[in-house]
């Protein structure tokens, strides 16, 4: 060992490791990140946050992001534990055996309120792995649209044909035959249908 | 569904075979190869003689701490001048000094144990240059050490060149592989932009902070070198790492991809493939049976959802919808039997018993495990089938026709418990004091078990977490950054003075009383090696953590 371990030879290694960092830096960080970003620029919707835009051209938020909606008119997203803060995601992480899961559940069910009988679906009581889930299940478009269309003024059957309509960016997981719909473009086409 | 994730093991499990023939060939291009002379001439002119020349174990391993001393430097300077380099769009501010150190020491461990969020604290530069390059290099010295490994099992008394395998591995494995998985993603809607945050003005007139970023680049390496260091918090949760059904099987094949072909890779260097045969066998029995068990647990219904109007499903909590059911738990399996600590489900959502399985795997750490270092793990495992078996007949037991004496095994049993050491000692600290016990969000079992898997997600670098627990704290990262860096160094350190040692001794003729090791039955020890250890060691924290939260949470 005592020649390995020798002065001369720490610093033929340090200086060898020393010429190869610049390299490896260039090479793996500037090189390919230059590679990857040229090629996102085919196809600079996707590759800037698939965003979404009013009319006039300013960001209304992200189709791959959920947003708040809290009032009637609008359907609602998955709980958030972070308050669907697009700059710091990050799940409840509580036990799903928790109490404190519980009262969660039980002030949700007091928001959603849902008739004597109904069963709520259960991602409409669960709080996503993000925060920022964009869809909700089919079953769980359904649930509102009750309210939706009370508060907007239009009968049931209109507010189900958005649903079903393919620009409300529904769509099947494969193998499952689950349908998940995407709350902010479903809430977009509701606001462009009554204006 | 449940064919699917069959697909999702078979389908790496067929590009490994060629991917980890090639990687061999790539590592190893013997003397007459262009590609080979070619390298090690581009190599010599940029790092001088050193970088070509055959070293033995010891001045192999001596290069191996040397770069990963610079490594460790380097990614400090960056983080710690991050406010004033550029690639900042967002004004990150400065980090505190002990998450500088805990960040700086989980990225050289190829760890990637995150106790900040990405999003919020790190700029683009300290993402790409330095977090990044980490990823690459780190998975790289992984699979150099096992190439090494393979070398001096093999019989040779050189083991090869640290910076020429390391270079070699990086430039022509990784880099192509995540180049490929990285526009893979960026067809899945990835995003991939310098531009800094933008402000969404919502429909119901309140604003929303969208961070974003060269996100694409990075998951892929991310995912390919079991790494698991997300761009964001949420990981491989958050939908701009992970927006679609078709980017997580992608993101699925891409953690065990490696794992699994470095297998062969060994099988190639040592000329025993048979012998790689079996080790693959063990290992992918036990991540067949950790993936099914994970599945199954964790379709059961929350338990806290027992009693109210809501529709029966499997476990929703912390799980993102478009994967479908199962892909969380199947991801969990995945992710810690591989060291990687990527995740897209927030593990300490799951059932408790379905935390179980995570943790099983990352105390085992040799179901494929990290790259190259996972098999290194098993190697001891191995060494140890080996010994059991020679007492049992009597003869002095052999390994690749080398014999296994006290020196080896001394080497051997360290190896092997300095996992468990830093796991119980560390948990059992942390347990008893306010540093670790005011710092759990869950109550009871479940806080326990919280502490006991940060520990053992440290120790095993893999980098997953029961996020719930505050781990940005002094002691938090001063704790579990030492605990990585003495689980990195110490499992590669000393089964490479094993076979060092082995390598020096003459070979020993095979005969009709010889242990053969590329057998079933030899399969069977290593398995019962493996899960028998395990489970001796682990049991009692498995009964005080996730069992305990299990039982407790059926009585309310």
């Amino acid at each position: 060992m005592t020649t390995i371990l020798s002065f001369r030879e720490l610093t033929r290694q340090c200086w060898v490791s020393l010429r190869l960092l610049p390299l490896t830096v260039l090479i793996c960080s500037g090189l390919y990140t230059l590679v990857i970003l040229l090629a996102g620029r085919v196809i600079p919707g996707s590759s800037s946050g698939s965003l979404v835009r009013a009319e006039n051209g300013e960001v209304i938020g992200s189709t791959l992001l959920a947003q708040q909606f809290t009032r009637p008119e609008y359907f609602w997203p998955r709980p958030s534990a972070v308050s669907w803060n697009a700059s710091g995601s990050g799940g409840s992480n509580l036990s799903p055996a928790s109490l404190a899961m519980r009262q969660r559940t039980e002030k949700l069910l007091a928001e959603l309120a849902p008739k004597k009988g109904e069963k709520v679906p259960a991602d409409l009581v669960t709080a996503s792995g993000s925060g920022l889930d964009p869809h909700i299940s089919i079953e769980a478009a359904l649930f509102q649209v009750p309210r939706v269309a009370h508060a907007r003024g239009l009968s049931s059957e209109e507010v189900m044909s958005l649903i079903n309509n393919p620009a409300s960016g529904t769509t099947t997981i494969p193998l499952l035959n689950k349908s998940l719909v995407n709350v902010l473009q479903l809430n977009r086409l509701l606001d462009r249908l009554q204006k | 569904m449940s064919q699917l994730y069959l697909l999702l093991l078979v389908v790496p499990l067929l590009l490994s075979w060629p991917l980890g023939l090639a990687m061999a060939r790539l590592i190893e291009p013997g003397e007459a190869s262009g590609y080979g002379l070619w390298t090690s001439g581009i190599f010599r002119k940029i790092g001088g003689a050193p970088v070509i020349e055959e070293q033995d174990w010891k001045r192999y391993l001596l290069s191996m701490m040397v770069f990963n001393v610079v490594m460790f430097a380097f990614v400090t300077i960056i983080l710690a001048l991050q406010q004033w380099l550029p690639l900042n769009p967002d004004a990150k501010g400065p980090l505190e000094a002990s998450l500088i150190f805990n960040t700086a020491a989980s990225f050289v461990t190829n760890t990637n144990l995150q106790h900040y969020s990405g999003e919020v604290s790190m700029s683009y530069f300290s993402q790409l240059f330095g977090l990044m390059w980490l990823q690459f290099v780190s998975a790289g010295t992984g699979i150099a050490c096992l190439a090494a490994l393979a070398r001096a099992l093999g019989g040779k008394q050189t083991v090869g060149n640290y910076y020429r395998d390391l270079l070699r591995i990086t430039f022509f494995i990784l880099l192509p592989l995540s180049l490929f998985v990285a526009l893979l993603l960026l067809a899945g809607g990835v995003p991939m932009t310098l531009d800094g945050a933008i402000v969404a003005h919502t429909l119901e007139g309140a604003t929303q902070t969208i961070a974003r970023g060269p996100v694409a680049a990075m998951v892929a390496i991310k995912q390919l070198g079991t790494n698991g260091g997300g761009f964001f918090g949420g990981n491989s949760a958050h939908p701009f790492e992970n927006p679609s059904f078709f980017t997580n099987i992608v993101e699925c094949v891409s953690i065990v991809l490696l794992p699994m072909a470095v297998v062969w890779m060994f099988g190639r260097i040592t000329g025993r493939m048979r012998d790689a045969v079996v080790i693959f066998s063990v290992m992918m029995a036990l991540l067949l049976l950790k993936s099914a068990a994970a599945i199954w647990l964790e379709s059961a219904p929350a338990a806290a959802l027992s009693g109210f109007p809501v529709d029966i499903t499997p476990n929703l909590e912390g799980k993102e919808l478009r994967f479908g059911s199962g892909a969380g738990a199947f991801w969990a399996a995945l992710t810690t039997a591989t060291s990687n600590g990527s995740v897209n489900c927030m593990h300490d959502s799951l059932n408790p018993l379905t935390g179980l399985v995570p943790l099983a795997g990352m105390w085992m750490n040799v179901v494929f495990g990290g790259v190259g270092v996972g098999l290194i793990n098993m190697f001891i495992f191995i060494v140890v089938g080996v010994f059991i078996c020679g007492m049992m007949v009597g003869r002095t037991p052999e390994y690749f026709g080398r014999k296994v004496e006290t020196r080896e095994m001394t080497l051997a049993l360290l190896a092997l418990l300095v996992h468990p050491a830093l796991i119980l000692g560390g948990t059992a600290l942390f347990a008893a004091t306010p540093a670790g016990a005011a710092t759990v969000l869950n109550n009871g079992a479940h806080g326990f078990t919280e502490i006991l898997y940060e520990f053992t997600s440290a120790a095993a670098n893999n980098g997953s977490g029961f996020e719930g627990l505050a781990d940005n704290t002094v002691p938090w990262n001063i704790a579990t950054g030492v605990v990585m860096l003495l689980g990195r160094y110490i499992p590669v350190i000393l089964p490479l003075a094993i076979a060092g040692s082995l390598a020096s001794k003459k070979p020993v003729p095979e005969t009709a009383g010889t242990l053969r090791t590329d057998t079933l039955l030899f399969g069977l020890i290593i398995l019962g090696s493996v899960v028998f250890i395990g489970a001796l060691l682990f049991l009692p924290v498995a009964v005080l953590g996730p069992v305990a939260d299990h039982l407790t949470a059926i009585n309310h």
